[in-house]
Formats: structure tokens, C-alpha cells, sequence
């Protein structure tokens, strides 16, 4: 970049946007036993004394502590529901994050039936990142599609970290045909941190794959809703969210770039990504008032991780509302009103 | 230099040289260290006379250069929310406008204009890579959408010209919803059977790449601009090896498939009018058919007001 224009080197931040959001907390996931963030760490030790005192109880048979753990352990769901009542943005994208969070293949295997995968883009390969196929839903056929992260350090490698390559777009937008095609309604379930910045996937496209994503996801006339069941960065989530409904799990995040990558550019500090969590607006509860978010699935208490069967099936309650919600639209109805909700959004501001 | 050059250019120049440029201005070409003379500069929608290397232009610049006579008209965008988020980084977000806004001249990063090239009406669209990178926020959605109407309503094709370093970060998930709110303008356009033309310049980059500027019937790419959707020391830093010479260039591009032609800015009106005409089943554009730019307006601003503008943009259909 040795030609740069004075006023493109101003902006030449602007072209990291969409990959700075691959910044990934690597560290998280080499920990062992329960995964506290770093807010949590107070109720880490609570939680930590109150297993120390049960297993000196156990070493020491004529010791009573049970009513001493007890206690910490009251104190500890306390303090867990003090700590998740009022989540900062911030603390939101570290729960959105989180490594023990359900991810798209444990929603898959609980919330759905005779999940058959349907592999490859028909063209150059199969993208490990998306997962998609055959499923039912409630005894329903539906075509199924979403980011998997991986949840070890091979399973990582193998779907990527969550981040799609050209091929998992063209994977999608095959599979968004063929529920066109056979009247199946299609359920999205976004989880990734952006699309994959790598030499081979912009030489294979990957602007023009994300755009016919979007652009199918706007063509298909079935009932086409989508839940962000974790991280939605910024165009890899775009191709499969622009759905007659979404929904957003409330520890959920749907943003046009990565804390750090918006304080990256902006503050010139990735350090400062607090202060751009706060000010992008990136929450399932800001959203929902922007209108671009139509639902927030709540979470049991302590994020979707420390509960994550109860976290699946209020998932799957609103799945089901929504597409019972969408049921009486014809084809054409509702490709149209998915097309007229995205031409409307944008009137409504948040109060300062 | 083509045919237009003899009728058109002495207008414009006469009035660029009048109005903003001090005759005695020279550029210095950011490719081969050249020094141009700024009319001669101009003369070539500032591409390089030595070098080729191609310079940004603002979308009027373009306009001026590519319509008939470089007469154009605008068609009006409906204003957005102002600031929806309440952004602050180091700037406030109504600081950062009221800059750029003051820097280039114009309301926004992009400009509708409808108009002939060539005698052939279209609508065209330029992206301000001046304007805050050139990013797009909710009022280039709404200009996308309001072009994309306008076309269709007079059953003109589209020709966008983009330059962008991406999304609007200060509209946060606002401006990530232009990238499906964009692709319903294309789909407009591509439902009414217009052809809808872009012309990739330098750079364009995130999101737009990755919506409307690549959902074009035909993509035409400028010499040597950047194209991509990841920029090449993002790719770097994460991929960790040394990119080869050219990556993500147009003539890259043009190699990998991505794009269909690419052509100097001098030649594309010429390529523009030949290909629109084909798309649109018109007959042949006749070079010697274009009106000479009569004495009487000589001297008049090049803009004309929009027509009726509220009520085109109230009633698409
Ligand atoms: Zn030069």
C-alpha cells in the first residue's frame, strides 16, 4: 500500500472492519473446569471456598461445614444474579463468547429431529464452518443452517473458529434453494465471529459470496427466521440473518464489527473495547429497540452456559413462535414482508 | 483522448479553472512523482497523464466528465435519523459529519443523479470516498433504494460508481442493515429488467463489497483499485505470510473472476453508453448525434434542480 491517497491512509482502518472482528479469546479456551470471565471472578472464589469446605467435609468425617457451604452457596446465587442482572455491552460479548455456551451442532441435536447434513457447495468444497441440512422441527421438515464454532481445540480448527468461507456461503445458499424449491421453511442459527480474512477466500470471492447469501436470503418465499445464539459479526451473520424474524438469545450480540476492531480504528487502542462495546449498540436489548431485533429469547440465570438445556429450549419456544407467527403468509407475502420490514428499519433511534 | 473531449471538456474546464482552481496549481501524481498541471489533471478525470496511475475523484468531478454537455441532475435522498446511536468515540458522531461535510461540500458519501450519457438516460450513483471514508451508513441505503426507484420508475438502467472503506461504524448495526436494505434496491432493478452497472473504483471495500457492489449485472474495475472484502494487512496479520504482488488489485480480480472488464476512467463512458445501449435493445449510439453545448448556457452551473423531486421520491410506482 505504498500508493495510498493522504485521505485513504486517514481511512485505511476502514478496511479492517469486517476482519477485526476475528479477534478471538484464545486464552479462554485453554482453561480447565468451569470458565469464569473475569467479572465473575468474586463469585469464583465464593463458588471455589464453598467446594474447598464440602471437600474438607469429606476428608474429615466429624466435621459439619455443609451449613457453612451452604451459606456460600446462597451468597453465590446471589452474587450470580446480581452479576448477570444488569450485563455491561462488554460483558455481554464475553457471554456471547463464552466456550461453554451451546453452540449451533448442541441446538441442532437438541432442539431438532432426523438432522441429515448436506455437504459442499457443488463447486470447490465443503465449508466445516456452516453446518446445514435436512431436520425437522416439531415433526415439520425444515432446512437447518448455522456457524458452529467448535468446542475444543480440534473441533476449533475443524469448523474455524465459526468463521465461513466463500464455500460455507454457496453451502447456504444451495441449501436455501432447495427449501425454496420444496416449500421447507429455513432456520438460521448465527454464531461467528465474521468471515474468514484469509488469501483464498477473497481470491475465491468472499465479498460476492456473502452478497448472494443476502441476496437469497430476500429471494426465497418460505418463512425464513433466524436466532443469534451467540456472537452475529458483522456480514458472515448478515448472509444468514436477513430473515422474516429474528430473534437474539439475551447475552447475545449482532454487530457491524468487534469491540476491538471498532477501538481499534476509532480509539486507535484495541484496549478500549469496553468503551466501543458501549457505544456500538451491539446488545439483543438495544436491537430490540432499533428494530432490527424482533425478539429476545431470555437465558437462565448465570448466561446460556450454566444452564444450557433450558437456554436450548426457550430457543426452541420461540422458533416455534415465530414460525407459527409466519404460517398464514403466502409466498409472496412473505417474501414481501421481509423485504419491507428491511426497507422500513433504520426510523427508530435509541433514547439518549 | 476520445470524442467527448472535443465538445465538452472546454466547457468544463473553463468553469472548473473559474470557479475553484488557481490556474497556476500543480498536482503531484502519488504513482510516478510527476508534476501535472491541475487543468491538465482535471482534463483527465485525474488519471495520471504520465503513469496512468489513477487518483480518487469525487462523484461531481465524475458526473461532470461523464453526462452529456455535463449536465446532470440530482435526485433527491430522503434524510435519514441523524446520529440514531448517539455515537461517541474520540469525536462525537454529528462532529465528525459537520467535518466532512465541511471538508468535501456535500451532504453525505453518496450523490443520485439522473441524466444522458451519450443520449442514453440513466441514473448513477457515486460513492465520496472523502466523506468518512466513503462508508456506508443508513443515508447511503436510503440513496441505493432511492436510485434504485428512480430508475425503475423511469425504466432507466443504474450505474453505480463505488469507493468505500466499508460500513459506518458510528451507525453500529444501522449501518450493517444497509447490506440487505441495498440488496432490495438491486433486486428492485433486477426485477424491472435494468441493467444495473457497477463500476468498482479505488478502493472498495467490508461490507459494500460485500452487498451492492457486487450484485451488479456487469462489474467494470479501475486499473490497479483495491477490491476486496478483508483488506490486505488484515489478511496478513492473521494469515501471517507476505500477500503477493497485486492481491486484491482489479487486475486480480479480473483473473479470479470477480469482475468482468476493467477499463481506464477515460474509456469507460464510451464503454458504458456501448453496453447500456445493448442491455437496453437500443439502437447504436451515434458519436456525431451529440449536441454541441450551446453558447447560451456556457457559463451557468452545471447542475440543474431536480424536477419534481418529492413527489417522484413518494411514489416510486
Ligand atoms: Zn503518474
Amino acid at each position: 500500500m505504498t500508493r495510498l491517497h493522504p485521505v485513504m491512509k486517514e481511512y485505511r482502518w476502514q478496511l479492517h472492519l469486517y476482519l477485526s472482528a476475528v479477534i478471538y479469546p484464545a486464552d479462554v479456551s485453554e482453561r480447565q473446569m468451569t470458565n469464569y470471565l473475569d467479572f465473575e471472578k468474586p463469585l469464583a472464589e465464593i463458588e471455589g471456598k464453598a467446594e474447598e469446605l464440602r471437600a474438607v467435609a469429606r476428608e474429615n468425617q466429624e466435621m459439619d461445614l455443609e451449613a457453612e457451604a451452604a451459606a456460600l452457596d446462597e451468597k453465590a446465587g446471589a452474587l450470580l444474579v446480581d452479576l448477570y442482572k444488569d450485563l455491561t455491552p462488554w460483558r455481554k460479548c464475553q457471554v456471547a463468547r463464552h466456550p461453554d455456551r451451546p453452540h449451533c451442532k448442541d441446538y441442532i441435536e437438541a432442539i431438532f429431529t432426523e438432522y441429515t447434513p448436506l455437504a459442499g457447495d457443488r463447486n470447490f468444497a465443503d465449508d466445516h464452518a456452516v453446518m446445514g441440512g435436512l431436520a425437522r422441527f416439531d415433526d415439520q421438515a425444515v432446512v437447518v443452517i448455522g456457524h458452529e464454532k467448535g468446542n475444543d481445540t480440534q473441533s476449533r480448527l475443524t469448523h474455524n473458529f465459526g468463521m465461513a468461507r466463500p464455500e460455507g456461503y454457496r453451502k447456504a445458499i444451495r441449501l436455501m434453494e432447495m427449501a425454496d424449491q420444496f416449500r421447507l421453511p429455513i432456520i438460521t442459527l448465527v454464531d461467528t465471529p465474521g468471515a474468514y480474512p484469509g488469501k483464498g477466500a477473497e481470491e475465491r470471492g468472499q465479498s460476492e459470496a456473502i452478497a448472494r447469501s443476502t441476496e437469497k436470503c430476500l429471494q426465497v418465499k418460505v418463512p425464513l427466521v433466524s436466532v443469534v445464539i451467540g456472537e452475529g459479526g458483522s456480514g458472515g451473520a448478515v448472509a444468514f440473518a436477513t430473515a422474516n424474524r429474528l430473534a437474539m438469545l439475551e447475552h447475545s450480540i449482532y454487530s457491524v464489527i468487534s469491540p476491538e476492531g471498532c477501538a481499534t480504528i476509532l480509539w486507535k487502542d484495541a484496549e478500549r473495547m469496553r468503551e466501543a462495546a458501549e457505544a456500538l449498540r451491539l446488545t439483543a436489548q438495544d436491537l430490540h429497540q432499533l428494530e432490527v431485533c424482533d425478539k429476545i429469547i431470555p437465558e437462565p440465570t448465570g448466561g446460556a452456559h450454566r444452564h444450557r438445556s433450558d437456554a436450548m429450549e426457550n430457543v426452541r419456544v420461540a422458533v416455534r413462535d415465530m414460525l407459527k407467527d409466519l404460517s398464514d403468509l403466502s409466498p409472496k407475502e412473505l417474501l414481501k414482508e421481509r423485504r419491507s420490514k428491511f426497507l422500513a428499519m433504520g426510523s427508530k433511534g435509541l433514547a439518549a | 483522448m476520445n470524442w467527448i473531449s472535443n465538445y465538452v471538456r472546454p466547457r468544463i474546464n473553463s468553469i472548473f479553472s473559474r470557479r475553484e482552481i488557481p490556474e497556476n496549481l500543480w498536482h503531484k501524481c502519488d504513482a510516478c512523482g510527476t508534476m501535472l498541471f491541475h487543468r491538465e489533471l482535471t482534463d483527465n478525470m485525474n488519471v495520471c497523464t504520465n503513469c496512468g496511475h489513477h487518483m480518487g475523484i469525487s462523484p461531481r468531478e465524475r458526473f461532470h466528465a461523464l453526462f452529456d454537455g455535463g449536465i446532470f441532475s440530482e435526485v433527491e435522498v430522503p434524510a435519514p435519523l441523524a446520529d440514531p446511536l448517539h455515537f461517541r468515540d474520540q469525536k462525537r458522531y454529528p462532529d465528525r459529519m459537520r467535518a466532512a461535510q465541511k471538508a468535501t461540500g456535500e451532504k453525505e458519501a453518496m450523490l443520485v443523479v439522473e441524466g444522458e450519457i451519450g443520449r442514453t438516460p440513466v441514473v448513477a450513483v457515486g460513492q465520496d470516498f472523502r466523506f468518512i471514508g466513503g462508508s456506508m451508513g443508513m443515508y447511503v441505503g436510503n440513496a441505493m433504494i432511492a436510485a434504485a426507484e428512480r430508475a425503475v420508475s423511469l425504466g432507466r438502467p443504474m450505474v453505480l460508481f463505488s469507493a468505500t472503506g466499508g460500513a459506518r461504524m458510528q451507525e453500529g448495526i444501522l449501518s450493517l442493515m444497509q447490506m440487505p436494505r441495498t440488496t432490495v434496491a438491486v433486486q428492485m432493478l433486477k426485477e424491472a429488467r435494468l441493467p444495473y452497472i457497477v463500476v468498482l473504483t479505488n478502493p472498495t471495500s467490508g461490507g459494500v463489497t460485500a452487498s451492492y457492489a457486487m450484485l451488479g449485472d456487469v462489474h467494470i474495475a479501475e486499473p490497479n483499485a483495491l477490491i476486496c472484502f478483508a483488506g490486505p494487512s488484515v489478511i496478513e496479520q492473521t494469515i501471517r505470510e507476505k500477500l503477493p504482488e497485486g492481491f486484491q488489485r482489479a487486475e486480480y480480480l479480473l483473473e479470479h473472476g470477480m469482475v468482468d472488464r476493467v477499463t481506464p476512467r477515460t474509456e469507460q463512458r464510451d464503454e458504458l453508453i456501448k453496453i447500456i445501449r445493448m442491455m437496453m435493445k437500443m439502437p447504436r449510439a451515434i458519436k456525431a448525434d451529440l449536441p454541441a453545448p450551446g453558447p447560451d448556457t456556457a457559463g451557468e452551473p452545471l447542475q440543474v434542480a431536480p424536477p419534481e423531486p418529492a413527489q417522484d421520491q413518494s411514489d416510486p410506482k
